[in-house]
């Protein structure tokens, strides 16, 4: 990993509204380098907009974001390069076998030995047996599977993730588990959402919860306390609702 | 340009890909072209005196409603699929996306009018084989892949595109419908380059023109 930049991520002040709806307001985050950063929140919270953010696909109204040292508002596209992202939808084209994407996105990504790439990326997410089978054949576990082998084809710096573990059975979630651990061991980062207690305690080296248009982290001492911590603010957070 | 080349060809290779696997663009909308020609030969009593006058008003308006169905179905697969969000978080341009997209469709609607031209030469009776009328075809056609690529993009993100594009095509295209019509008129009637007038460049200047705006449009059009 030989990225400069001091923060995998970083927001400021950060507003998204839509319409008169205020989602996100003088939001601050930032994700240091080797880090998964986890982030609980009722529905409506605004997770799934500050990650369409973080993932360039959504304008914030206010602040300032970069991701991989990348100012998302006057470098978007060298941003992109550096960012992999998996949401609720696999982005994968139906009528496409496996291969057939993974090879499409590795060109638009620019990525000389896309071949051999792809063979890893699908051999990583135990995929390989049917990569030549079209996407709408697969189960939606394991187009999710392919949605993760797309998101880190061109090895981003930062991985973007949207729920990953929704519709994933018990062994797709341990494949999932393992390659955000290479993913931090190896410095690079990870801001994923989920609504599953333990597992993102797990996963994450910090967790936060949105709630108020902000990122509420635990003012914790111990990790013991700063579970404990989390999951309070999470039930609160949930029965708040926003 | 180099660097637009390579993404351009991705989206072009992509959209072929999935257009064989599934046939549902090119071979309905050579269905539907046939039945136009068809039905505007029958309504305005196209006998073979009058071919020279009518043949091409009825190829254009082919032409043109065949465009709209095929430039309804640009995007719907990306949106539906998602593919149209895998490349805006890719790092392709806009203006890769955009021009990709229009290649496509021009490859697609130049397929579909080589298909169509040679049995509405026999049907209109009319001579397809001018190089002038074919040269109309093609820059008549370029400005509707062109324009239809933005309106497509434009419609696909409202509830009522498919008549919402339409809305948005025919009166912008309208000085090409007009311009294609006129010299195909000459080009059948046996004229020159030199007596086709102005209506040839008039469709080139549009084009020209159209290729410049609409790609730095498309990029305000998809930015969430």
């Amino acid at each position: 990993m030989t990225n400069a930049a001091a923060e995998a991520v970083q927001a400021r002040s950060l507003e998204k509204s839509f319409g008169e709806w205020p989602v996100l307001w003088d939001l601050d985050l930032s994700v240091p380098w080797g880090e998964t950063l986890v982030l609980f929140g009722a529905n409506g919270a605004g997770k799934t907009t500050l990650l369409r953010i973080l993932a360039t696909h959504m304008r914030a109204d206010y602040g300032s974001v970069a991701v991989a040292g990348y100012n998302l508002r006057t470098r978007p596209e060298k941003a992109r390069r550096r960012i992999g992202v998996v949401g609720h939808r696999s982005l994968l084209y139906d009528d496409l076998t496996c291969r057939e994407n993974l090879v499409y996105y590795g060109r638009l990504f620019g990525l000389k030995d896309h071949g051999k790439r792809v063979d890893d990326v699908l051999e990583k997410v135990r995929l390989s047996s049917r990569a030549d089978h079209r996407v709408r054949t697969l189960s939606n576990g394991m187009q999710k599977r392919a949605a993760i082998a797309r998101a880190i084809l061109h090895e981003p710096d930062v991985l973007l993730l949207d729920e990953p573990e929704a519709g994933l059975d018990r062994e797709s979630v341990s494949i999932l588990g393992a390659l955000l651990a290479e993913w931090t061991d190896t410095g690079r980062s990870v801001v994923m959402t989920t609504h599953d207690l333990d597992l993102g305690l797990d996963w994450g080296h910090r967790a936060g919860v949105l709630r108020g248009g902000k990122v509420n982290f635990p003012d914790s001492d111990s990790p013991d306390s700063a579970t404990s911590d989390i999951r309070q603010a999470v039930a609160d957070a949930l029965e708040a609702g926003r | 340009m180099t660097g637009l080349l390579g993404p351009i060809m991705v989206i072009v290779w992509k959209d072929v890909l999935l257009e064989l696997r599934s046939r549902d663009l090119v071979v309905s909308v050579v269905v539907f072209g046939l039945l136009v020609v068809v039905v505007f030969n029958f309504a305005l009593n196209n006998t073979p005196g009058r071919s020279e006058e009518l043949a091409p008003g009825i190829l254009w308006a082919a032409f043109a409603f065949s465009a709209v169905l095929a430039m309804n179905r640009a995007f719907v697969r990306d949106q539906e699929q998602g593919g149209l969000e895998g490349l805006l978080i890719s790092p392709v341009s806009r203006d890769a996306i955009f021009l990709g997209k229009a290649l496509t469709s021009l490859i697609f609607m130049l397929l579909v009018e080589a298909a169509l031209l040679p049995v509405y030469a026999v049907m209109l009776d009319f001579s397809a084989l001018s190089w002038i009328l074919i040269l109309t075809i093609f820059l008549g056609t370029l400005g509707f892949a062109v324009v239809g690529t933005l309106f497509s993009a434009i419609a696909v993100q409202t509830r009522s595109r498919e008549i919402m594009l339409p809305v948005l095509f025919f009166p912008v295209l309208l000085p090409v419908i007009i311009a294609a019509v006129e010299a195909s008129t000459r080009a059948v009637g046996g004229e020159t380059f030199i007596g086709l007038g102005r209506w040839l460049p008039l469709i080139g200047v549009f084009d020209a023109l159209f290729l410049v705006i609409c790609p730095w449009v498309f990029g305000f059009v998809v930015e969430e």
